[in-house]
């Protein structure tokens, strides 16, 4: 397919890339058109965010390519196209921030050096906070906010600068329910917009009915890329979990992606019960 | 008697308030890093860079900021590659820096007296060429640190989010550490190599205890600074202290005062935050909690089923799961 193709957002071909020399990503083929919503699931160490970091510049490919907006990432000068909301655990850094600055930040990839904010740029980070629902904390200090409501101002840092293209690295990880259908709530309003987003997640939650493909990594390999899958026994089904396990240990692993099914006298797994 | 109408007073009040503003404007960066002793490595490896200025006879101040910027910049590269013995190569690094200074100075025939008014300072003898250096690379300091305040902030709280947005992420670490570099080299004429550290980060963590943003936090620790430096040297003027000295003691006392009214506004704010859903609710934040009333507590001997479960025990109860919680029971 031509990369200049306008409707192609971020492409990778054939991408490799090694960490400490280990392989982490093998014959990457990706391509996430105008409007799309991707969902990149797949368990721990699958390789699912080196992806979306590689796709960011984060992270070099040994081999093969990557483009945004149909520009190979070196030459990319357009980051106010993007919003990235980075895996983290907190929003906190050693001196007080306010969410308000917090979010102003997002605002850099459209402001120029030692210019003061404009209006336009006041009414962004605002709508930005109001968006994620934390107006009325935006001038506390993010210390002072819970788990959830720190992610929720990472989320709006990333839309004040209204990228064309979001990409959230687990944004929902160890977010309460209620911040979860809060913040799926925000992206429903953005896709509506016609943003593509791609989203990297260990569960969906009240994201699940956003989302219009799937990609699955598995080992470094992308293992499904289609319409997305009601349930684990569906990706059974088309054979993308491979049964023949050489370790029959790790058989009994739970997949990230998969659900809990389990009679409430089994022992979680993983857990040896106790003497 | 009017300590104005002393020329070195005037002198001495120019580069104190000078210091006094662009050291904690630097030392908020490097607090927000969790670089808070960088100054303090900065200052030692300034030593050998004055003690190369009186070995050659050129201006000591030209080359610490020669020398100061070039361990700067080392110490961040270290600090880039990440390495898990990053402290200790910082370590040697700044005892390097400070037993090439002893090293040199020696070499150079000058007496201690010499070093211990870099090491700690020494206002009131300052030249008008050294006042106008002082002014000239603090205003510097003070227009970058301000200026490019939302730039600085956001490659400080997270790299990556910077990188994406655009910023040159190199640059900006680069930036910092030549900034606390000339700081370092400011200050050293006022509070003296050893003592420039505190004059960076002392007054920051006062603003802290008050400040809820970054821009107050910045602000703030900027006018703690220029408070200490200019009442240590009004001090110095009147009673026989070193001024060096009474500077970092009056922004301590400043720390002092300013920490337990920290505490009691956070204090205040824990109390105004409103309570957790009561377990009425049956998603309380990110567990459920069990609806039925319960006639027992489950226990040893209660009849129902324990099943072990991590860090606790779970009780089988009509199929599902309980988990003991307080005073009530989540469905686990």
């Amino acid at each position: 397919m031509p990369v200049n193709d306008s409707s192609v957002v971020a492409e990778i071909r054939d991408g490799n890339v090694s960490l400490g020399g280990r392989p982490v990503l093998r014959g990457i083929d990706l391509t996430v058109r105008k409007g799309e919503v991707v969902a990149l699931l797949g368990a721990n160490g699958s390789g699912k965010s080196t992806l979306v970091r590689t796709l960011m510049g984060l992270v070099p490919v040994s081999r093969g390519g990557v483009s945004l907006f149909g520009t190979p990432l070196d030459r990319f000068r357009d980051w106010r196209r993007i919003g990235f909301v980075p895996q983290r655990v907190s929003a906190t850094s050693g001196v007080p921030a306010s969410v308000w600055e917090v979010v102003s930040s997002g605002r850099l990839s459209r402001r120029p050096a030692l210019r003061p904010l404009r209006k336009a740029d006041r009414t962004a980070i605002r709508e930005a906070i109001a968006a994620v629902g934390l107006t009325e904390r935006a001038q506390d200090g993010c210390s002072t906010l819970s788990g959830g409501q720190q992610q929720r101002a990472l989320i709006a840092r990333a839309l004040a600068g209204e990228p064309d293209l979001f990409v959230l690295d687990e944004p929902t990880a160890g977010v309460d329910l209620q911040s979860q259908q809060a913040f799926a709530d925000a992206l429903g309003r953005l896709i509506e917009k016609g943003v593509t987003i791609v989203l990297v997640a260990h569960e969906l939650g009240p994201m699940a009915e956003l989302v219009d493909r799937t990609v699955v990594m598995r080992d470094g390999r992308i293992a499904y890329d289609g319409p997305p899958l009601a349930s684990a026994q569906e990706l059974d089904l088309h054979g993308f979990v491979d049964h023949g396990y050489h370790h029959p240990e790790l058989q009994a692993r739970q997949s990230d992606h998969t659900p809990t099914v389990a009679s409430p006298v089994d022992v979680p797994t993983g857990r040896e019960p106790r003497p | 008697m009017n300590i104005l109408g002393h020329d070195f007073v005037v002198r001495a009040l120019l580069a104190a308030l000078f210091t006094g503003l662009a050291a904690p404007a630097v030392g908020t960066y490097l607090v927000q890093r969790r670089l808070a002793l960088m100054g303090d490595g900065i200052g030692h490896i300034a030593v050998t860079g004055v003690a190369l200025g009186l070995l050659t006879g050129t201006s000591p101040i030209l080359t610490a900021v020669i020398v100061a910027a070039l361990g700067a910049v080392l110490i961040e590269v270290i600090r880039e590659q990440g390495r898990a013995n990053g402290d200790v190569a910082l370590a040697l690094l700044f005892y390097g820096g400070i037993a090439g200074g002893v090293l040199l100075i020696g070499l150079a025939g000058q007496s201690a007296s010499t070093l211990n008014s870099y090491l700690f300072g020494s206002i009131m003898s300052i030249s008008p060429t050294d006042v106008w250096v002082t002014v000239g690379l603090a205003a510097v300091v003070v227009f970058l640190a301000v200026g490019l305040s939302p730039q600085l902030f956001t490659v400080a709280q997270d790299q990556e989010f910077a990188k994406v947005a655009g910023l040159n992420v190199r640059f900006y670490n680069v930036l910092v550490a030549v900034m606390a570099a000339v700081t370092v080299t400011v200050a050293m004429r006022t509070v003296g190599l050893l003592l420039v550290s505190a004059l960076m980060v002392v007054p920051v963590a006062t603003s802290q205890q008050l400040a809820r943003g970054f821009r107050a936090t910045l602000v703030a620790a900027m006018a703690v600074g220029t408070v200490a430096s200019l009442g240590g040297v009004l001090v110095s003027a009147y009673v026989p202290v070193a001024p060096g000295a009474t500077i970092v003691l009056i922004a301590l006392a400043g720390f002092t005062l300013a920490w337990p009214v920290g505490v009691l506004l956070r204090r205040r704010q824990r109390m105004k935050a409103p309570f957790a859903p009561t377990p009425g609710d049956l998603t309380d934040g990110d567990h459920t909690v069990v609806p039925e009333e319960h006639a027992h507590e489950h226990g040893e001997d209660c009849g129902h089923l324990a099943v072990p479960h991590g860090d606790h025990v779970d009780y089988v109860h009509d199929g599902h799961r309980h988990a003991p919680h307080g005073s009530h029971y989540d469905e686990h």
